[in-house]
């Protein structure tokens, strides 16, 4: 029986992670966000179910889809929306923006948004920890798309050879951008692939933040063992298009429908009910609701960086 | 000693020095390195700190990237420049921008070494010299020691910089003899140096087009001519002030580049020296550089498509008229 503490905090987080992200959708259409904009909406059960097995030393090393795995971490919406805004209080000072989140004080290394490029350096970080006996581990998300880069293999294959504590997460959304999973995989079991690396792996329900919560703790367990790498599959669904810019044409509406009736929230509302006589959500929804206004006026009250400081950042400005 | 010796001294030294720092990249350790530079520090520092890897470009460059992400002073080895295009997306996406995309938040400490440069007859995918493509990258710095000072002292700087910093060793310096001073340490890496003096003409260049530039100057000032030769020593950033004040003393430039002429390193000199010197000119700034063709094979067309000692003396002589 898991404590209805816990289950509340879980249900608050996906829905910070869903109300946010809606009115990012919202704040977009008004150009107060440009650029690309990636929701995780339907995908929040395995970043809020990943980052329970996650502890405060360990780093995270993530997509272009990434407010989710920002705002579980525990990266203040203000700052995450701040940066969105393209403010100099942005988590990444507004030189970032949506697919650049990042945040050395929560070991947040970003945001990066070519698929597959975050592999290597997740890879590098375990390498160091590893190399100075630190007991930690580096959480690498990405996507099925990234799966097919060749630099899924290479980190497999390296992190396994040096038995390296990644934690490597997919989260199976089924699509790379529009190319479904079968159109672009000759084995669309994923965690197949893994088998080739010797890196155990195992495929958790990425709708259920319990099925994934469980999965990640043992994955974590398992990589800080110092066994090596682990492979955890999270087989989830975006509700969204991809990007604002997507007109959906490759998938049908009732096959979004149907994932839709295993929205993770309700799944967990469901569960709270049976096993804990259920929870106040007009109360949980005033609170997040709050949480994502005082987000908005803070980015709102966000400051620009002066042009003259454009050149800052390209090289240290600190000694090393 | 030679050059491959002084690099792998300053290696030692390092690895001696900084127990954050380690070589990783292919055959490193149990091979000696492709070209013999890591020879013998397998045995004197162990696999933990010599790593061989597989041949994985993208992941070893990028493993060494998060490495410094995450505290060590990892040197990377990459065979030879044309390999490094499968790590560019780490180089130019990650390691060049993680500072900027951060606000600040993340430097990345890396040094990455490469052979480069063509003459030895290994054809069109192990030849070219495509340090000024990455010297067009911001958020790197790129050396290009020529001497055995340099390949020393530059990677014991590189390592103190907080910065990726990318280091081309022309692969026909490897095995240039000279002597290293035994106080020998971290050199300046944010100046070009006049490496001889003359006041006919400045011809521009650095690694393996320094020597022949040298040899150049050697023979034409039996000619009558005197010209002055620098060794531009870092890409990026450029050391503009070395380079008008140079001009400002004899107005006329040649610069001498083994990488392709069109968007080279060299078009990029010429125009800065046009920009700030224009009127310090008696003549056009000239370039020769490397052919535009994939590197050929066969070793008269190989030399044909790299500036020479008699190709660069011949460019003087049609700039410059001998005095008396």
């Amino acid at each position: 029986m898991t404590d209805r503490g816990h289950l509340n905090d879980l249900l608050r987080q996906m829905l910070l992670i869903r109300r946010f992200e809606e009115k990012c959708a919202e704040l977009y259409t008004q150009q107060k966000i440009r650029g690309f904009l990636h929701l995780y909406i339907g995908e929040e059960a395995v970043g809020v179910g990943v980052m329970q097995a996650i502890r405060a030393e360990d780093a995270i090393v993530s997509t272009y889809r990434e407010h989710g795995h920002a705002l579980a971490r525990g990266l203040p919406a203000g700052s995450i929306m701040a940066e969105m805004f393209g403010k100099q209080e942005g988590c990444s000072r507004g030189r970032g923006g949506s697919m650049h989140l990042f945040d050395a004080k929560q070991r947040f290394y970003g945001g990066n948004a070519v698929v597959g490029g975050g592999l290597p350096v997740a890879v590098g970080l375990a390498l160091a920890d590893k190399m100075q006996n630190r007991p930690r581990l580096t959480c690498c998300f990405f996507g099925d798309g990234a799966v097919a880069e060749g630099e899924f293999h290479e980190c497999m294959n390296l992190a396994s050879l040096w038995k390296l504590p990644v934690l490597f997460v997919c989260e199976n959304n089924r699509y790379a951008m529009g190319t479904r999973l079968d159109f672009s995989h000759s084995v669309t079991d994923l965690t197949q692939k893994a088998a080739g690396y010797c890196v155990p792996a195992s495929a958790a329900d990425g709708m259920d933040v319990l099925a994934v919560e469980k999965a990640a703790k043992s994955a974590a367990e398992y990589v800080l063992s110092g066994k090596g790498p682990y492979f955890l599959e999270c087989r989830t669904y975006r509700f969204r298009a991809h990007s604002m810019y997507d007109p959906e044409l490759y998938r049908d509406k009732a096959e979004v429908d149907e994932w839709k009736k295993r929205d993770p929230i309700t799944t967990l509302v469901r569960s709270i009910e049976q096993e804990a006589g259920g929870v106040d959500m007009a109360e949980l929804e005033r609170q997040v609701a709050k949480e994502v206004d005082a987000a908005i006026a803070f980015a709102e009250a966000g400051t620009l960086e002066p042009i003259e400081d454009l050149h800052r950042f390209v090289y240290s400005e600190k000694p090393a | 000693m030679t050059y491959r010796d002084a690099i792998r001294e300053a290696i030692r030294k390092a690895l001696r020095a900084d127990t954050r720092v380690f070589l990783m990249g292919e055959d490193v350790g149990r091979y000696g390195g492709c070209y013999a530079v890591s020879k013998g520090l397998l045995a004197e520092f162990g696999p933990e700190r010599i790593r061989d890897t597989p041949l994985s470009e993208s992941a070893f460059v990028g493993a060494g990237i998060g490495a410094a992400l995450g505290g060590m002073r990892p040197i990377i080895e990459i065979m030879t420049v044309n390999f490094s295009l499968l790590a560019l997306d780490q180089i130019l996406n990650n390691a060049a921008t993680f500072l900027h995309m951060s606000g600040g938040q993340f430097n990345v400490p890396v040094v990455i070494r490469m052979a480069t440069g063509g003459g030895r007859q290994l054809a069109a995918q192990h030849s070219h010299s495509l340090e000024g493509w990455y010297a067009h990258i911001p958020g790197i710095k790129v050396l290009t020691p020529a001497t055995l000072e340099d390949a020393h002292g530059m990677l014991l700087m590189a390592l103190e910089d907080p910065d990726p910093v990318l280091i081309f060793e022309n692969a026909l310096l490897y095995n240039m003899e000279g002597q290293l001073p035994e106080s020998a340490g971290p050199v300046d890496i944010a100046h070009a140096s006049v490496r001889r003096e003359g006041h006919d003409i400045s011809v521009i260049s650095y690694g393996m087009s320094l020597w022949k530039s040298l040899e150049a100057a050697q023979v034409l000032a039996g000619k009558g001519i005197e010209a002055e030769v620098i060794d531009l020593r870092t890409l990026r950033p450029l050391d503009d002030r070395t380079l008008i004040d140079s001009l400002s003393r004899t107005h006329r430039a040649l610069i001498v580049d083994e990488g392709w002429r069109s968007g080279g390193i060299s078009a990029e000199i010429s125009a800065r020296l046009t920009e700030q010197a224009f009127y310090e000119l008696d003549a056009p700034v000239q370039r020769l550089c490397g052919a535009e063709v994939p590197m050929p094979y066969a070793a008269h067309l190989e030399q044909a498509a790299i500036p020479q000692v008699a190709t660069i003396a011949a460019a003087v002589e049609g700039m410059v008229r001998p005095r008396g």
